[in-house]
C-alpha cells in the first residue's frame, strides 16, 4: 500500500513542475500592467515606472521566475498587492472557507441526488424517473447566481427566515477560534452554541444553491451506474436466489456501482472548490474562488499563481484520495494496484 | 451501520442542533447594534495607508477617519444638507493658523495623543509631510498639486508650532493640506516598524493605523470587512456618538439593497441607479444624492488621431449625442446635465457647468459634410468595463446615434486593470470616462485635463497655446488676487474648451448615498466617501 502511495507521489512532481511553469507564464501573458494599476489613477510615467521597480517587474523574465521558485522553496507564495497580505496566509484563511461550504453544498446534493439516483433506476420509467430528469436538468441549467438570488430573494428578502447574505457569520458575532477553519466545526468544539447556530444558518442558503447546482451529474451518473448494475448477472442470481429486494439493491447492486458515483463526486468537488465564484460573490462569501477572480481583474499575479497552485494540489490529492478509496470499495482495483 | 443505529444517532444530532441560544446574549447584541453602524458596500481596502502603494479609493475612507490633518473644511449648507465649505478651514490637530506671504505656521492642540499615548509634536507631523512628498506615486503628486514638494519646506519651529513655506505663491497650497494625503501620524511608532529596505514604514502602516484620529481599525480582513473603534481620547472635534463602525462587504447589489430595505444594514453609498431611484420612491430609507464636487462624465476624442483632429468633426459629435435619453435610461435622472444651456447665455465663472450643443442630427450631418466626410467614417468608442453598469448603456447609446450621420462606432470594452494603461498611451480615439478633481477649483480641472503639459488626464492630447495661456493667466491671477484678470481668463478656458469641443461633458454624476431613517448626520465631502465622525444613529 505505501510502495503504491509513493510511486503515485513521484508521478504527481512532474505534473506540478508543469503547473508552476504554466501559470507563471500565463499570468505574465496577460494583458494589463500591475505597475499601472498599482500606481493609481493620478501617477505619472515616472511614477509608474518607480512602482514597477518596487514590484520586481523590471527585471528578465527568467530572473522574476528563479526568484518565484525560489520564494515558493521557502514555502513564499509572495504578496498580495490588492489585499496588501502574504498569498499563503490569505489562502490558508480562505480556503477553509469555500471548502466548509462546498461541502455542506456536497453532502446536500448528495443526500437527494443519490436516492433520487437509485429509485430512479430502481423504478426505471416511472414517475420518479422523471421527477429526477426534471430536477437534475433544471438543477443543472439554472446559473447558480439566479438560484442564488432567487433564494435570497424569497428566504431572506421575503420571508425573513434565513439570515442576510454577509459572509460565514453575521455582523455582530464574532469569529470562532481558529482550530480546523471550518466555523461550524470550530464554534462545537469551543462549545459556543449561538455561534454555531449563526454560522449554520449563514451557510445553508448558498450551501443549497450549491447543491441544487450539483444535483444533475451526480443522480444522472447513480442512476446510469445502478441501470448497468441492476442488469447484470449476479443481481438476477440473488434476485433468484430470494433475497429481499433491499438486501439486493443496497448490498449489492448499490456497492457495485458506487465506483463511478464516487470518481463523479470527486470531479464535482474539486470543480465547486474553484467554480462556485459567483455563489461566493452573491452571499459576499469571502471563499478562495472570488479571491483569485478579484486579483486576476487587477493584474495581481501573486494570488493567480498561488490559487492555480493551490487547485492543483488539492486535485492531485484528491486524485490519490479517490484511488485509495476505490480500494476500499472494490477489493479487486487493490489488488490490481 | 444498522438502520435503526442510524435513525437513533440522526435524531440525536437533530436534537443538538435544535438547543436554542440563550436569549440573554441577543439582548446585549441589541444593545452593541445600536452604538454601531453596519455599513456596506462593493469593494473595501486593499492598504489602510494612504501614503501605500496603489491604495485604492476605499483604501482613502479607512485613513479619513483614522488620521487628522492639521486642518479640515467647515461645512455649509447645499439644498439643505450639509457640503464641506471650500473656502472656510476648521483646525484640527491645529489649534492656530496663521497664513503669512510666504509661508504658514500652525501651533499643535496641547492635548493631542496619537492612539498608543504619545502626544502629537510638530516633529511628528514634519515626518509625516515629508513622508508624503517622498514615497512618490500618488501622495506625492496629490502634494505638488499644492506646490508642495520639498522637504525643506516643512520646519520645526519647537514642539508645538510647526511652519510650511511656499515654494512659490499658490492659492492650492492650504486647500492642499486639508485633503486626506498630508495625514499626521505616530512618526516614533512608524520608525520603530521600519526596515532598512522600507524606511518609511510602509509595510506595517498597510496594515495598522498609527494616528491620532477619531477611530482606529480593530480588525481588517480584505475582501471581507474591516472593523474600527472609536477613539475615546480623540481631540480633533467633538467626539463621535457611532463607537463602533462595522464595514461589510457584499458584492452584490441587489443584497445591499436587500439588506438595507430588511433594515440589517445602516447605510450603503454604491447602488446602480436604478435602485437609488426605486428606494427614493419607496420612502423607507433616506436617500442622498449630490453631484460630484469639481467631476464631469465626458466623451473624449483623441485629437492627434484624425479625422477627430478635424474640430468640425468633433462638433458633429457634440451634435450628435443623445444627451437627455443618456440622463434618463442610463442614470434614471440622478445626474446633474451638463448640456443644452440656452443659446446666448453668458459663461459663468464657475466649473463645471453646461455647453450650448443638445442632439440636433441636421446640423451634425452639416458640420460632418463640411469637414469633408459627408459619408460619415469608421472608428471605436472604448470604455471602462470597471464602471460598466453606467459605460456600456452610454456607449451603446452614442454608438446608435452616431450611426445616424454616418459614423459606425465598434465597442471596445477594457478591462479595469488594463484601462489606464489604455488611457496613458493616448490611442484611444473615442471613449467615455470620468475625472474629478478634490480641489474644487476650475483652473486646477482645466491644469489636468486641458494644458498642454499634457498629464494622463489630458486623455484627448490637446494641446493650444490660447489655452495654456488663458490656464498659466488664471492660476497666477489666483495666486494674487486679481479677480479681475482671474474672471476673465476662467471665461476664456471655458469659452476655448466648448469651441474646440476635444472632449463633450455628458453631466455630472451625483454620489448616491441610502441610509436608514435613524442615521443622521452624512456629510458630503469632497473625496466623496464616508465621515464616519458625524453619523449618529438613534
Amino acid at each position: 500500500m505505501l510502495a503504491t502511495l509513493g510511486k503515485r507521489l513521484i508521478t504527481v512532481i512532474p505534473t506540478l513542475i508543469g503547473v508552476i511553469i504554466v501559470t507563471f507564464l500565463l499570468t505574465r501573458a496577460l494583458p494589463g500592467d500591475p505597475a499601472a494599476y498599482f500606481a493609481g489613477p493620478a501617477a505619472t510615467k515616472e511614477a509608474v515606472e518607480q512602482v514597477r521597480v518596487s514590484l520586481g517587474l523590471d527585471k528578465p523574465l527568467p530572473i522574476q521566475f528563479v526568484r518565484y521558485v525560489n520564494d515558493l522553496v521557502h514555502g513564499n507564495l509572495g504578496n498580495s498587492l490588492s489585499t496588501g497580505r502574504p498569498v499563503v496566509t490569505e489562502i490558508a484563511s480562505r480556503l477553509p472557507a469555500s471548502a466548509e461550504l462546498t461541502l455542506l453544498g456536497l453532502i446536500l446534493s448528495m443526500v437527494i441526488a443519490v436516492p433520487l439516483g437509485i429509485l430512479a433506476a430502481v423504478k426505471q420509467g416511472s414517475w420518479i424517473d422523471h421527477t429526477c430528469r426534471v430536477v437534475a436538468t433544471a438543477g443543472v441549467s439554472l446559473p447558480v447566481f439566479f438560484t442564488g438570488l432567487l433564494l435570497v430573494y424569497v428566504f431572506y428578502y421575503i420571508l425573513g427566515w434565513w439570515p442576510a447574505p454577509i459572509g460565514r457569520l453575521d455582523a455582530f458575532s464574532s469569529v470562532p477560534p481558529n482550530i480546523t477553519g471550518f466555523y461550524t466545526i470550530d464554534t462545537l468544539l469551543t462549545g459556543n452554541v449561538e455561534t454555531f447556530r449563526a454560522s449554520l444558518s449563514q451557510l445553508i442558503l448558498p450551501a443549497f444553491t450549491l447543491g441544487i447546482f450539483s444535483l444533475a451529474p451526480i443522480a444522472r451518473m447513480t442512476r446510469a451506474s445502478m441501470l448497468a448494475v441492476l442488469a447484470s448477472e449476479f443481481v438476477r442470481t440473488a434476485r433468484a436466489s430470494g433475497l429481499d429486494n433491499r438486501t439486493v439493491i443496497i448490498t449489492y447492486a448499490f456497492r457495485n456501482a458506487m465506483l463511478p458515483v464516487v470518481t463523479t463526486l470527486g470531479m464535482v468537488f474539486s470543480f465547486l472548490l474553484g467554480a462556485n465564484v459567483l455563489v461566493e460573490k452573491v452571499f459576499a462569501w469571502p471563499g478562495i474562488g472570488s479571491y483569485a477572480v478579484e486579483a486576476l481583474l487587477q493584474s495581481d499575479f501573486a494570488p493567480v499563481q498561488g490559487f492555480v497552485l493551490t487547485m492543483a494540489v488539492m486535485y492531485v490529492a484528491l486524485n490519490l484520495l479517490i484511488d485509495i478509496l476505490y480500494g476500499v470499495i472494490d477489493p479487486r482495483v487493490r489488488l490490481e494496484g | 451501520m444498522k438502520r435503526r443505529e442510524f435513525l437513533k444517532s440522526a435524531g440525536a444530532a437533530a436534537a443538538t442542533a435544535a438547543v436554542s441560544g440563550p436569549s440573554v446574549i441577543s439582548s446585549a447584541k441589541a444593545q452593541s447594534r445600536k452604538e454601531t453602524m453596519l455599513i456596506v458596500s462593493e469593494s473595501g481596502p486593499n492598504n489602510i495607508d494612504i501614503h501605500g502603494v496603489g491604495t485604492n479609493v476605499p483604501g482613502y475612507e479607512v485613513s479619513w477617519n483614522c488620521y487628522d490633518r492639521l486642518i479640515s473644511h467647515e461645512m455649509k449648507s447645499v439644498d439643505g444638507k450639509p457640503y464641506y465649505d471650500r473656502d472656510k478651514f476648521k483646525m484640527e490637530l491645529a489649534e492656530d493658523m496663521n497664513v503669512g506671504d510666504m509661508s504658514v505656521t500652525f501651533k499643535l492642540k496641547k492635548k493631542a495623543t496619537f492612539q498608543d499615548g504619545t502626544p502629537v509634536t510638530a516633529k511628528d507631523v514634519k515626518w509625516s509631510l515629508d513622508r508624503a512628498v517622498s514615497v512618490g506615486g500618488f501622495p506625492t503628486f496629490q502634494m505638488g498639486a499644492g506646490s508642495l514638494t520639498k522637504k525643506e519646506q516643512f520646519v520645526v519651529v519647537d514642539d508645538n508650532t510647526f511652519r510650511v513655506d511656499f515654494a512659490r505663491k499658490d492659492r492650492l497650497t492650504i486647500p492642499d493640506l486639508a485633503v486626506i494625503v498630508p495625514c499626521v501620524m505616530n512618526s516614533g511608532l512608524v520608525q520603530k516598524n521600519a526596515t532598512e529596505k522600507d524606511p518609511w514604514g510602509l509595510e506595517y502602516t498597510k496594515q495598522n493605523t498609527a494616528g491620532s484620529g477619531a477611530y482606529k481599525v480593530t480588525s481588517w480582513v480584505p475582501g471581507t470587512e474591516v472593523i474600527m473603534e472609536r477613539n475615546d481620547a480623540w481631540v480633533g472635534g467633538k467626539l463621535p456618538e457611532t463607537k463602533k463602525i462595522i464595514w461589510r462587504i457584499v458584492p452584490s447589489a441587489g443584497n445591499r439593497r436587500a439588506l438595507l430595505e430588511r433594515g440589517d444594514a445602516d447605510i450603503s453609498y454604491d447602488l446602480p441607479n436604478k435602485d437609488f431611484v426605486e428606494l427614493k420612491s419607496a420612502g423607507k430609507l433616506d436617500i442622498v444624492s449630490t453631484p460630484y464636487s469639481n467631476g464631469i462624465q465626458y466623451i473624449g476624442m483623441n485629437v492627434k488621431i484624425p479625422p477627430f483632429d478635424n474640430p468640425k468633426v468633433r462638433q458633429a459629435v457634440a451634435y450628435a449625442i443623445p444627451y437627455q435619453k443618456i440622463m434618463d435610461a442610463v442614470l434614471f435622472g440622478l445626474a446633474k446635465p451638463m448640456y443644452g444651456a440656452p443659446a446666448g447665455s453668458p459663461t459663468q465663472v464657475a466649473w463645471p457647468q453646461p455647453h450650448g450643443y443638445s442632439i440636433d442630427i441636421a446640423k451634425a450631418k452639416a458640420l460632418l459634410s463640411d469637414a469633408g466626410f459627408p459619408n460619415g467614417f469608421e472608428t471605436t468608442i472604448s470604455f471602462d468595463l470597471g464602471f460598466a453598469g453606467v459605460n456600456e448603456p452610454i456607449c451603446v447609446l452614442v454608438q446608435e446615434s452616431l450611426a445616424q450621420i454616418g459614423i459606425k462606432a465598434t465597442i471596445n470594452k477594457i478591462p479595469g486593470a488594463n484601462w489606464r494603461t489604455e488611457l496613458n498611451k493616448k490611442v484611444l480615439p473615442l471613449y467615455t470616462n470620468v475625472f474629478s478633481g478634490w480641489l474644487d477649483y476650475p483652473e486646477y480641472f482645466f491644469i489636468w485635463c486641458y494644458h498642454g503639459k499634457n498629464s494622463i488626464f489630458n486623455t484627448m492630447s490637446y494641446q493650444s497655446k490660447t489655452m495654456d495661456d488663458l490656464i498659466d493667466g488664471a492660476v497666477t491671477a489666483a495666486a494674487n488676487g486679481d479677480k479681475a484678470t482671474y474672471e476673465k481668463d476662467v471665461k476664456g478656458m471655458v469659452d476655448t474648451a466648448y469651441a474646440d469641443m476635444p472632449r463633450i461633458p455628458l453631466y455630472q454624476p451625483y454620489v448616491n448615498v441610502a441610509m436608514q431613517k435613524n442615521v443622521s448626520g452624512y456629510q458630503y465631502w469632497f473625496h466623496r466617501r464616508l465621515d464616519y465622525r458625524t453619523l449618529v444613529k438613534g
